[in-house]
């Protein structure tokens, strides 16, 4: 029988493989021996050292790699820095002509790039081929648009600088996409290193950058493994991090950077729900599980690997899964007709290998096709578990591979809940036919991206990027741009701020005799007028509250008289302000509306206790009448501001390009930490707590620690306005002592901190419990007074979070 | 290199297998069904347009799939200017759809490779059956007001009886787009299971006119009544509508067959029809047959091919497949 006639009998697959020819032609071409890409041209490492790059597929070393040593690093961020004025300097149309270049040029030869990416990471050719690679070329279309629309788009911010650039090994090309298109249009020029496993993409990319005239040191890729991110991430002049990867390693970078005064943006893990309501079209969730989970074998950041079914439809959905991965065809990645390829190397396959067993362990039931891997290179099959709770090993850790995790839900309250069961929050996927539900559960999903009834979409022109552990910062859409420019001398970097009182606080506890002569009250004007005393007491959750501790901390004018006394918050105190402004998390469901008319209210009451407030700044603060009033009535106008803002800081819908909306939705962090700046001690205050508030966020405040008693009449002030208890809490005391422990608090979603730049680093240092986000002053003053300084937009992107919902329609 | 493993064992050939004794029996109308199904059409689309994308054939596996599409085709002609003469040429063709060459040349030279049917109107019915005397070739008949479906009842039911009684073994009749439109799914049931009852021994396809059904949750309900009301095929058009056979149509259609398979263990067959004209439609075709399926839906007791032109694009790729040039239309004899 013929071949052909064999075939005709059986109906079977073949091979359809897509040739490497080309791309190992190219590596040919380099004597399959790669060096940096530094200032424009090939730069050998200085210590000479090489290492393997692995087809991941046949385990067969594709071609040698430079190790990015000190010196290497060095070179590359001198030429980045020697780039610098004059790319920031090219006016916006020119920028966009060079990135319209390269996208133009990776789409002339898409193929190798593609090809090339399939050697190297071990991805189908189909992914590499229809997703990752046209994805680039996006990518660098779109930026193209923002550089030529920069001058409009981002006026009065300018480009950070030199961008140190990390990226991992799933999507190796894409990654760089990410990173480079946003920080060349808005004028940075970059240090970019590749992830050890998956070099190549990048430095073709390198010679197409050569190829296009790309001024020499725009872009500048150093290889090498995570010693060579390292001293990236450490290099005194580097102005941002742009780090993508694993939460650990995200991690280890946010303590190496705390402090230095270095931007940073991380994308970091994930465990993202894939949420199954009952009356969803349940083949097509099973087609959207496999491009879930089974997209890029699993090693996808965002992968939906924990299903949540309705329990109604769980055992249909199981079925209906095993009959589909029985259909999957795993193999040569490089072969046009499989959906699984390679596992990127033995390390995560072992990881992927070890997790599961655990899951088996500890009596979750594993299930996998009956058709087996191949046994030559790094394989590992799609593999289903089920009978397993949240609190197994396996539903709470990443796998980062073809392995997903399902539990049952009996409620959308309950779907909700166990959706948001995880310390990630990169992404989610619902399915359900009901519009209603739909647009109920997506904001209720602490996650950067939710998508309906589809999953894995991407687009530059969206905004990707993680809430809680799973990072901060979004790449793609406008939001994606903030993170690469700076508001023009918005903070004058490196004046020091008039640090504090001018005696530190006396440690003198007041409830407990002394041996040390007693602090003098500023006695009263008349000889019989005696003052009645006003106790300052913490503000939490909407009463006044003694301090835990027992302890209160005597306040001092500037000319050193005792103005009074407050409480000295402790770690009690912050943990039942914390409590307090979670359980008033309703204020972030009222509408803006609402939030606006509470702000005017608390503006009109603080209007008409201006005087009094005014007095209490002379006395306390010992500003003049003048300024004192000043003061108050800037207060006032700040609040009136941000009530203004708070139902105008309005979402996007981004035109993404297939058949849906994109809302882009600006949500309330949570929980917001503030640490005010020690002065100006009330106009500080309101100047971060009211846009805080005003996006529906719940604060916890630790006021001037020398001049606290404008924060202490101030929640008089909450009080009577309708502020709902647990808004704003204020806890008065040591300002260090209790940032800690709040930059420590992992129910904490942000803390800002305006203060020394030991204090910033120690707040971003301690910040890597829960990876909450962390806006500080770098030890630089602000002018408060000016509003281009004091208030504004940049308020408000700290204040919220990104979301992006994707709605695809069509009946 | 790594090797491909294909996760199922090829099952035991059909494709010789003329439309097998099984029939569809029905069942008794579940309303229920029909109005919890759910299709979400993004989804659908996004399926169908990965689907073809994700597979392929190539080469020895191509010129084998193609023979085997050739095999699932209803070589059809539908044209009010068709005569007895053009009929009896379109039987010829039905008889040898590939040039001998080209099968010897393939190592198919002694099988007796046909289409699976030939499709006409009632007309014509008798011609071909003469045309086709020898052979175990069925004719087709459209029927039931071909291809609008709304004359009076009775006449509808009485063409049918007149094509079965004129030789056709199997009746593609329309259903009326209104039962769907309106939601009468009793309405629509009744009719398919009256139609079902007049073709007797006759295999019964339902065409659903899915161009005109609006959206493809009424294509899934519609193709649920037909099912349960004991449809041996489904089918997508009649070829005369705006929109014809379109893959996220047909995996619609592919999956309620699944379903309707799982709840009743009778397995249903699907026919897209209309705008079929080259090779690759017809892979892509049998793509989502096998993914979605399985290999019991790639032969002609369970899948065919409404097509005119398509043959002509198939020979072409065969004849490359052979000599490794591109072909003319004109090296293939006409039908």
């Amino acid at each position: 029988m013929s071949k052909v006639a064999e075939i005709f009998e059986t109906m079977a697959y073949g091979p359809a493989p897509e040739s490497a020819a080309p791309a190992v032609a190219w590596l040919e071409g380099h004597q399959r021996r790669f060096a940096h890409f530094i200032g424009g041209t090939w730069a050998p490492p200085g210590e000479g050292e090489y290492f393997d790059t692995v087809n991941p597929a046949t385990a067969q070393p594709l071609a040698r790699v430079a190790q990015g040593g000190a010196a290497d690093v060095d070179r590359a961020v001198a030429a980045a820095r020697a780039a610098f004025p004059a790319w920031r300097a090219l006016e916006g149309h020119a920028r966009a002509r060079h990135l319209y270049a390269i996208a133009r040029h990776l789409q002339k030869h898409a193929r190798l790039f593609a090809v090339l990416e399939t050697l190297d990471n071990g991805k189908p050719i189909r992914e590499a081929r229809d997703i990752d690679i046209p994805l680039v070329a996006r990518h660098f279309y779109h930026h193209a648009g923002w550089a030529a629309l920069q001058s409009e788009a981002l006026s009065g911010y300018e480009p950070v600088g030199v961008v140190g650039q990390i990226i991992p090994w799933n999507f190796p090309l894409l990654m760089l996409a990410w990173k480079i298109a946003p920080a060349l249009a808005t004028g940075n020029t970059v240090v970019l290193k590749p992830a050890e496993f998956t070099s190549l993409t990048a430095l073709r990319f390198a010679e197409l950058c050569a190829e296009i005239g790309l001024p020499p040191g725009v872009v500048n890729i150093v290889t090498g493994d995570g010693r060579t991110g390292e001293t990236l991430v450490k290099h005194p002049d580097v102005d941002k991090i742009a780090f993508t990867g694993s939460t650990d390693v995200g991690r280890l970078i946010r303590v190496a950077t705390a402090g230095t005064g270095k931007r940073l943006s991380l994308e970091l893990g994930g465990k993202s729900p894939f949420v199954v309501f009952d009356d969803a079209d349940l083949d097509s969730v099973v087609e959207g599980v496999v491009d879930a989970i089974w997209f890029n074998q699993g090693q996808v950041c965002c992968a939906g690997s924990r299903i949540l079914a309705h329990e109604g439809i769980a055992d249909q959905l199981v079925a209906k899964l095993k009959a589909r991965m029985e259909t999957l065809r795993m193999g040569d990645p490089l072969d046009k007709a499989v959906d699984l390829g390679a596992i990127i190397a033995p390390v995560q396959l072992e990881k992927i290998e070890r997790l599961v067993a655990q899951g088996r362990e500890e009596g979750a039931t594993i299930w996998q096709p009956s058709w087996s891997a191949p046994q030559e290179g790094y394989f590992y099959p799609p593999t289903l578990c089920t009978d397993l709770g949240p609190a197994d090993t396996i539903a709470q850790v990443e796998i980062f591979g073809p392995v997903v995790v399902l539990m049952s839900f009996r409620t959308p309250e309950e779907a909700v809940e166990l959706a948001n069961n995880t310390r990630y929050g990169l992404a989610a996927s619902v399915w359900t036919e009901n519009i209603n539900l739909a647009l109920d559960v997506a904001p209720k999903i602490k996650a950067g991206t939710i998508w309906i009834n589809c999953t894995n979409v991407f687009d530059a022109a969206s905004g990707f990027g993680g809430y809680r552990e799973s990072g901060y910062g979004r790449e793609g859409g406008l939001e994606g741009l903030w993170e690469y420019v700076r508001r023009v001398g918005g903070r004058p970097v490196g004046r020091p701020v008039p640090e504090s009182a001018p005696t530190a606080p006396d440690p003198t506890v007041s409830n407990r005799p002394s041996a040390a002569p007693p602090a003098r009250r500023a006695a009263g004007k008349g000889g019989g007028d005696v003052p009645i005393d006003r106790t300052a007491k913490l503000y939490i959750g909407g009463k006044q509250a003694r301090p835990d501790g027992g302890y209160s901390l005597t306040v001092r004018a500037p000319d050193g008289t005792v103005v009074g006394e407050v409480a000295r918050g402790n770690r009690k105190d912050l943990r039942n302000a914390v409590e307090a402004a979670h359980k008033a998390a309703g204020w972030g469901r009222a509408t803006a509306h609402t939030r606006a008319q509470v702000l005017y209210y608390v503006g009109e009451n603080l209007a008409a206790r201006a005087g009094e407030f005014a007095r209490r700044l002379e006395r306390a603060v010992g500003l003049s009448p003048s300024a004192a009033d000043a003061e108050v009535d800037l207060a006032v106008r700040r609040l009136f501001t941000y009530a203004a803002w708070a139902d105008k800081w309005d979402g996007r819908v981004h035109h993404t390009p297939f058949r849906n909306v994109t809302l882009a939705m600006p949500e309330p962090i949570g929980v917001m930490a503030i640490v005010c700046p020690t002065r100006p001690s009330l106009l500080g205050l309101v100047s971060l707590v009211a846009p805080a508030v005003a996006m529906g966020n719940t604060t916890v405040v630790v006021p001037s620690e020398a001049y606290p008693l404008a924060a202490t009449d101030f929640y008089q002030v909450l009080d009577t306005s309708d502020v709902p208890g647990g808004v704003v809490n204020i806890v008065t005391g040591a300002r260090d002592e209790l940032a800690e422990v709040l930059a420590g608090h992992d129910d904490v979603d942000a803390i800002w901190y305006d203060g020394p730049a030991e204090g910033c680093g120690m707040v971003e240092r301690l910040s890597v419990g829960n990876m909450k986000r962390t806006w500080v002053s770098d030890g630089a003053a602000r002018d408060w007074a000016d509003p281009a300084h004091g208030a504004g937009e940049e308020f408000l992107r700290e204040a919220t979070q990104v979301k992006n919902i994707w709605v695809p329609y069509g009946e | 290199m790594v090797k491909v493993r294909d996760s199922r064992a090829a099952p035991a050939a059909t494709y010789v297998a003329r439309p097998t004794p099984e029939r569809n029996p029905g069942t008794a109308l579940d309303l229920d069904w029909v109005r919890d199904l759910r299709v979400n059409r993004s989804a659908v689309e996004r399926r169908a347009d990965t689907l073809v994308r994700r597979r392929t054939v190539k080469r020895d596996w191509q010129a084998a799939w193609l023979l085997r599409a050739v095999t699932c085709m209803d070589l059809t002609t539908l044209a009010s200017d068709d005569t007895p003469g053009r009929v009896r040429r379109l039987c010829a063709k039905a008889r040898h759809p590939v040039r001998r060459d080209l099968l010897a040349a393939l190592g198919l030279g002694t099988a007796d490779l046909r289409v699976a049917a030939v499709c006409v109107y009632h007309a014509f019915v008798e011609t071909a059956v003469e045309a086709l005397r020898g052979t175990d070739l069925p004719v087709a008949a459209v029927s039931t007001g071909f291809p609008a479906g709304l004359g009076p009842f009775p006449q509808r039911v009485a063409e049918i009886r007149a094509s079965v009684a004129a030789g056709a073994r199997e009746i593609d009749i329309v259903i009326t787009r209104a039962h769907v439109l309106t939601g009468h799914w009793e309405a629509l049931y009744d009719e398919v299971r009256a139609f079902r009852e007049a073709c007797g021994d006759a295999h019964l396809k339902t065409i659903l006119g899915t161009g005109e059904l609006g959206t493809l949750r009424n294509v899934a309900r519609a193709s649920a009544v037909c099912l349960m009301a004991g449809a041996d095929f489904i089918k997508t058009s009649t070829g005369k509508e705006a929109v014809n056979a379109t893959l996220p149509v047909g995996l619609v259609m592919a999956r309620m067959i699944r379903a309707y398979r799982e709840r009743t263990n009778v397995a249903v067959g699907f026919k897209p029809a209309g705008g079929i004209r080259t090779a690759r439609q017809a892979l892509d075709w049998l793509l989502l047959m096998k993914d979605e399926l399985g290999d019991a839906w790639l032969g002609p007791a369970r899948f065919r091919l409404g097509a005119s032109s398509l043959l002509t694009d198939i020979e072409r790729q065969l004849e490359h497949a052979v000599t490794g040039r591109y072909s003319a239309a004109h090296r293939h004899g006409m039908g």
